[in-house]
């Protein structure tokens, strides 16, 4: 009978673990071996075994002295520029995210899910729209300048587009959902007896929010973190549009290769060098938050 | 080459009616690129119903296709690419026996490099790729590749340059004195520092610009000749460059997939755009000239004197055909970009 059900078990969930290890493992397996063949001609790839991609990840043999390898600066410089603006967009996501998930943490319980529902709002209309129209937002003769100069509070237009600061709005505003949910679904169950407890206690606000309430809403900082650090890094879209495309992010590298760089074994290495620096900031999150409940298991 | 903005859709909407059609015929063609009056004109002949699919890049198309299963009859890829595609056996001879008015392929336009005599492919559309310049912020003299090279002060910070690597390469090429695709180191040095030094004054390498352009957001770029005239129509202050040191000149083609499901449709509308009359409707929908005799005389007014289409022999002169670059001279070109781009 035990067995019977065990068993079961593994077929309902058999076509589940069907999908995930052919449309997960499947293509990523693919581009781990792409990343080992030679460029094919025009694009595609050549059945030759080769490393060159995953030397050119790193290294750079000058193109105009060939005996002169240095470090990739072109390559590092690239990633270096995506893991700062990832961290800058959590960091701005995690600081508008706790006032607005408190916000919602401490409304009357029935009208919780309508401000809710309005945070899932922006997903209804496509990234790629959502983009477009902060440029129109934001560009030299577009709606926030034309207003700012007609009211006099600026005499020339400010330069917005075409920025980190324009990426930066981009991918906050994209990505702020995601730091909402989590931290607010860990308000949620914060107990506000223990807040209250605080302050008979002579703590003040400040104190308060340091060492009760900051404490208690960790994991839903780790995990908004985590929610939104890894689509930061992958970002194609927004450092195009709203970057012009001026400097690269690794997303935009990667797409280089496989589209005019023509250099798909390269293209491929750039991915599992992405697909590393994620799987990084993840066990980095298990690390932490591992460690957390292991702490409170030892007490108990 | 993305020179025809975002708005493909609405080329498709106009196209997927309930009429009811004896056959289909599936384009596979560039964003925005496909007159909708001219396949609302060939299905009332012929009764052929057009389906139209968007790319935006050779390099999309090449590989979708080389996957297989695509269901698509005709593809319109660039010079560069046209003979990969012919000699990878992706597509099939012309069927002269439908292809009847393939006489009308305008003469300079039959013997060229990339498919002598026409067996494969006819013009879809031909362009150039130069410089946009508001005429109301610089002054100089605009057939100079040197406006985006070594900018003149009143023009950086405002000078946007489409991100279309091998047009931007050869025009830095030719300006430096090379030949497109060169292989001459002491060129490249000089075209790998141009860029580096240049890059620092130009505000973004950015594809859809017409309207930004015409607003004044940026004052000068490298640009299409039909998206700069397209722009020059909202603005009058816009003017097209030719660099006299050299700029390229491309042409797309119209050829048919060897394994199309819908081959004998396929001929029929490639026989059909080289109508004089046909063709005109592509170039006044996408403001290119198109390689058809005859055709100008349907064109609109604003086409057929346009600064952007019809210029002084010596400038004209000045334009050569990219041709592809071998893979070894794509690569050495892509590491210049990435360090330009980084």
């Amino acid at each position: 009978m035990k067995r019977d059900s065990h068993r079961w078990k593994w077929i309902l969930v058999s076509p589940a673990l069907l999908v995930l290890i052919l449309a997960a493992s499947g293509p990523l397996l693919i581009v781990a071996v792409y990343s080992f063949l030679s460029p094919g001609n025009m694009g595609g790839v050549a059945w030759d075994f080769s490393t060159d991609a995953w030397f050119r990840v790193f290294f750079k043999r000058d193109i105009f002295e060939p005996e002169n390898v240095t470090l990739n600066a072109d390559h590092l410089a690239v990633f270096q520029r995506t893991i700062w603006l990832s961290l800058q967009t959590t960091v701005i996501c995690a600081a508008l995210g706790f006032p607005t998930a408190w916000f919602i943490a401490t409304r009357p319980a029935n009208r919780r899910m309508i401000w809710l529902f309005l945070i899932t709002v922006p997903f209804w209309t496509n990234l790629l729209i959502r983009t477009f129209a902060i440029q129109e937002m934001i560009r030299n003769t577009g709606t926030l300048n034309t207003a700012l100069l007609w009211l006099g509070v600026i005499g020339e237009p400010i330069e917005m587009m075409y920025t980190d600061f324009a990426v930066l709005l981009g991918m906050s505003y994209v990505f702020l959902p995601l730091m909402v949910l989590p931290l607010y679904a860990a308000m949620d169950k914060l107990d506000f007896r223990l807040v209250e407890a605080g302050y008979d206690l002579y703590a003040s606000r400040f104190q308060v929010l340091r060492h009760v309430i900051l404490p208690l809403v960790k994991p839903g900082f780790i995990a908004g973190s985590i929610l939104v650090f890894i689509p930061s890094i992958g970002a194609y879209v927004t450092p195009r549009v709203l970057g012009g495309g001026r400097s690269m992010m690794m997303g935009n590298l990667i797409g280089l290769q496989f589209g005019q760089g023509r250099n798909w074994p390269l293209g491929s290495a750039l991915a599992m060098v992405l697909l590393v620096i994620v799987v990084v900031a993840l066990v980095f999150y298990l690390r932490i938050t591992t460690r957390e409940t292991g702490g409170r298991d030892g007490q108990s | 080459m993305k020179r025809h903005l975002t708005l493909g859709l609405a080329a498709l909407l106009a196209t997927s009616g309930l009429v009811h059609a004896e056959g289909v015929v599936n384009l596979y063609n560039w964003g925005n690129y496909t007159s909708p009056e001219l396949l609302e004109k060939f299905e009332a002949e012929t009764g052929i119903k057009v389906n139209v699919t968007d790319y935006d890049s050779n390099d999309t198309a090449l590989a979708r296709i080389r996957q297989g299963g695509h269901g698509f009859d005709i593809v319109v890829p660039s010079n560069s690419y046209t003979q990969t595609w012919i000699n990878e056996g992706l597509v099939v001879p012309l069927d002269k026996s439908i292809v009847t008015n393939h006489g009308n392929i305008a003469p300079e336009w039959v013997d060229v490099d990339f498919d002598p005599g026409r067996e494969y492919s006819v013009p879809w559309q031909w362009g150039t790729t130069g410089v946009i310049v508001n005429t109301s912020v610089f002054k100089g003299d605009i057939n100079d590749a040197g406006i985006i090279f070594n900018p003149p002060d009143e023009l950086k910070g405002k000078i946007n340059v489409i991100p279309e690597m091998s047009d931007v390469m050869a025009i830095a090429i030719y300006y430096a004195g090379g030949e497109a695709c060169t292989m001459d180191m002491d060129v490249m040095r000089k075209v790998r520092d141009m860029l580096v030094s240049a890059k620092a004054h130009w505000k973004a390498l950015d594809y859809g610009t017409v309207d930004a352009h015409a607003a004044g957001d940026f004052s000068a770029g490298i640009y299409w000749n039909g998206a700069t005239m397209r722009a020059r129509l909202q603005n009058e202050d816009l003017a097209y460059g030719y660099p006299t040191t050299g700029y390229p000149i491309w042409m797309d083609s119209a050829m048919v997939l060897a394994d199309a499901q819908n081959t004998e449709n396929a001929m029929t509308f490639i026989n059909f755009i080289l109508e004089p009359e046909n063709a005109a409707m592509i170039s006044n929908f996408a403001r290119y000239a198109n390689g058809v005799t005859g055709s100008e005389e349907f064109m609109d007014e604003v086409m057929r004197n346009a600064p952007e289409i019809v210029a002084a022999p010596e400038l004209m002169a000045a334009g050569r055909f990219s041709p592809a670059c071998s893979q070894e001279v794509n690569d050495l070109q892509s590491q210049i970009w990435t360090e330009v781009l980084q």
